[in-house]
């Protein structure tokens, strides 16, 4: 079967969430930033059954010209975890690329996780940044500050806006913090 | 550059608010989408001056806007999958009282089993409703769909509902980068209805009674306007492609990269962007996207596959009995009395939201010549 190369300008990032988590906030604000950064970008979600707590997928792609592609994203740069113990259910590493990179919110250690593949993975306890500053658990607005700061593909000034645009003032201030705070924490 | 980036059924629901209907009808519950919430969060805001109804189910949405359009106003709605099947006896009402009604179908599977994701087996099967079809790949093209079918569905010679169809979730629940009109005047004026309107002074039957001779006449009428909006469909393209510089084919079909190609990928919709990545990549393959399904433009599709070898189609949707999708059988009969007619290979796709990728495309390609004419195969997730 001959394969398809991408884009070689073609960054792909896959969210796993429970639903009511926010994943595919977290995949919108993200191609929304990716836009403020002039870049094109794309997001779309995979639901699964629409309640609480069911794994929910989302997807953003990221690239200096329109994206066209339209399938979920097998082959991911970057994949983002809101709750670890969706680790336990999903294969959160599938098709990772070589090279790329998982970030999870746990408060373990990669090691601890047991993770491991050709690929980096970062652990930051999001949910305690999001319960100090935010009050909530509310992890899928911070999760993009580790995300700027581990990656580097997007401003964190531009995620700072896109939450600021997409929030009423109040929640949008507290979230903006707490991003801040995982970006400034995130090693 | 584009200018802003936005999902998709926030980006219809702005398109259909630059048309400034004067009713948007709502059942605003699964399987709707995000698009008539955000059109009466448009309404709220004072932006345009509207009647924001809700009804009791889909049913009633489009009974509404058949008793709106009938009055002379510009009605919108939007539905999906269950919802549209629901009104299938409405659709026939409101092409057969000949009202510009324009409608966005999400195009999501139909039940059982119960199922919310994207395939085209709703609208298609209401290809026989007298409905005018296109369907859209991008965000962009659905935003520029809607503009252009008010213009389609009101014109004096069509005066014939439009279903905009945007894949579900790839396009209705995708955020995008892409350009909204800021005015749209110069297009699109206000509608001045001549053949159905409230007026005490000129009393009127609207939908009456007929015996089989008018019947037939009106229902021949209704064949003969549908086959002529095809016309209409391409002028009002070219005209706001004037106006905004935005063209898709020539409205009717986009012909991709088939100049001098042996195989030519036929599909509609967002599938069309994978196969444009597939064929970028190769050089023995075009793609024919068909925008309007309704009306099948015959002689533009026979056309663009003059003289080509074989010819995949790519569709979500099966006729069930046929074991073939829709457009296959479309296909194959435009075909009829043409001399070489190309090896005509069709593959049910993306039923019930399964992808059809990149990689899928390349091997259905590769595999065509060991293939005979009149293949049907079932594309299955590995």
């Amino acid at each position: 079967m001959t394969s398809t190369a991408p884009s070689t300008t073609l960054k792909q990032i896959r969210i796993h969430g429970r639903g009511g988590q926010g994943a595919v906030t977290s995949a919108e604000l993200l191609a929304i930033a990716a836009f403020k950064d002039n870049k094109y970008s794309q997001s779309f979600p995979f639901f699964g059954v629409a309640r609480r707590g069911a794994p929910v997928l989302a997807f953003t792609r990221i690239d200096d010209h329109f994206i066209r592609l339209r399938q979920q994203v097998k082959d991911p740069d970057y994949v983002l975890v809101l709750d670890a113990t969706l680790t336990g259910v999903v294969d959160v590493t599938e098709g990772i690329k070589k090279g790329g990179m998982l970030i999870i919110n746990s408060s373990k250690t990669p090691e601890e996780l047991g993770l491991k593949g050709d690929f980096t993975v970062k652990t930051e306890d999001i949910t305690k940044i999001a319960l100090d500053i935010i009050g909530k658990p509310f992890v899928n607005t911070p999760m993009l500050g580790a995300f700027s700061k581990a990656t580097g593909e997007i401003t964190i000034e531009s995620i700072e806006a896109a939450i600021k645009e997409n929030m009423p003032k109040k929640i949008a201030d507290t979230n903006i913090l707490a991003a801040r705070e995982v970006y400034n924490n995130l090693r | 550059m584009t200018k802003t980036v936005m999902e998709g059924s926030l980006a219809a629901a702005k398109a259909a608010a630059l048309c400034e209907p004067d009713m948007v009808v709502a059942y605003p519950i699964t399987p709707q989408t995000h698009i008539v919430e955000n059109l009466g969060k448009i309404i709220a805001s004072g932006k345009f001056k509207a009647k924001h109804i809700e009804v009791d189910s889909e049913f009633s949405a489009l009974s509404a806007c058949i008793g709106g359009s009938a009055a002379g106003s510009r009605v919108f709605t939007a539905t999906a999958s269950q919802g549209l099947a629901l009104m299938n006896e409405v659709l026939f009402a409101a092409s057969g009282m000949r009202l510009p009604i324009v409608m966005v179908v999400a195009n999501r599977a139909l039940s059982a089993p119960i199922n919310i994701w994207n395939d085209w087996q709703d609208s298609i099967s209401a290809r026989d409703s007298g409905w005018i079809q296109l369907y859209c790949e991008t965000v962009q093209e659905v935003v520029d769909t809607i503009i252009q079918s008010y213009k389609i569905a009101e014109d004096k010679n069509i005066l014939l509902p439009v279903m905009v169809c945007m894949d579900g979730f790839f396009l209705t629940h995708v955020v995008e980068p892409l350009d909204m009109p800021e005015d749209i005047s110069k297009y699109l004026k206000k509608y001045k209805p001549e053949h159905a309107f409230l007026d005490p002074e000129k009393p009127q039957t609207q939908g009456p009674f007929a015996f089989p001779k008018p019947y037939a006449e009106l229902r021949k009428d209704l064949s003969d306007t549908i086959d002529a909006s095809a016309g209409t469909i391409k002028k009002c393209h070219d005209d706001y492609a004037k106006l905004f510089n935005r063209t898709y084919g020539n409205g009717l079909i986009e012909e991709y990269k088939t100049k001098d190609k042996k195989t030519i990928i036929i599909t509609m919709g967002s599938l069309s962007g994978n196969v444009k990545e597939v064929i970028d990549k190769r050089d023995d393959t075009g793609l024919l996207r068909i925008k309007s399904f309704r009306p099948f433009p015959k002689k533009d599709i026979l056309t663009a596959l003059k003289g080509k070898e074989t010819v995949i189609i790519l569709e979500k949707n099966i006729s069930l009995g046929t074991s073939c999708g829709a457009l296959f059988d479309e296909i194959r009969s435009i075909h009829c009395n043409v001399k070489d007619t190309p090896k005509i290979l069709d593959y049910i796709v993306g039923i019930g939201g399964m992808d059809c990728r990149t990689d899928d495309i390349e091997t259905i390609i590769n595999e065509s010549t060991t293939k005979k004419d009149g293949h049907i195969e079932w594309l299955m997730e590995k």
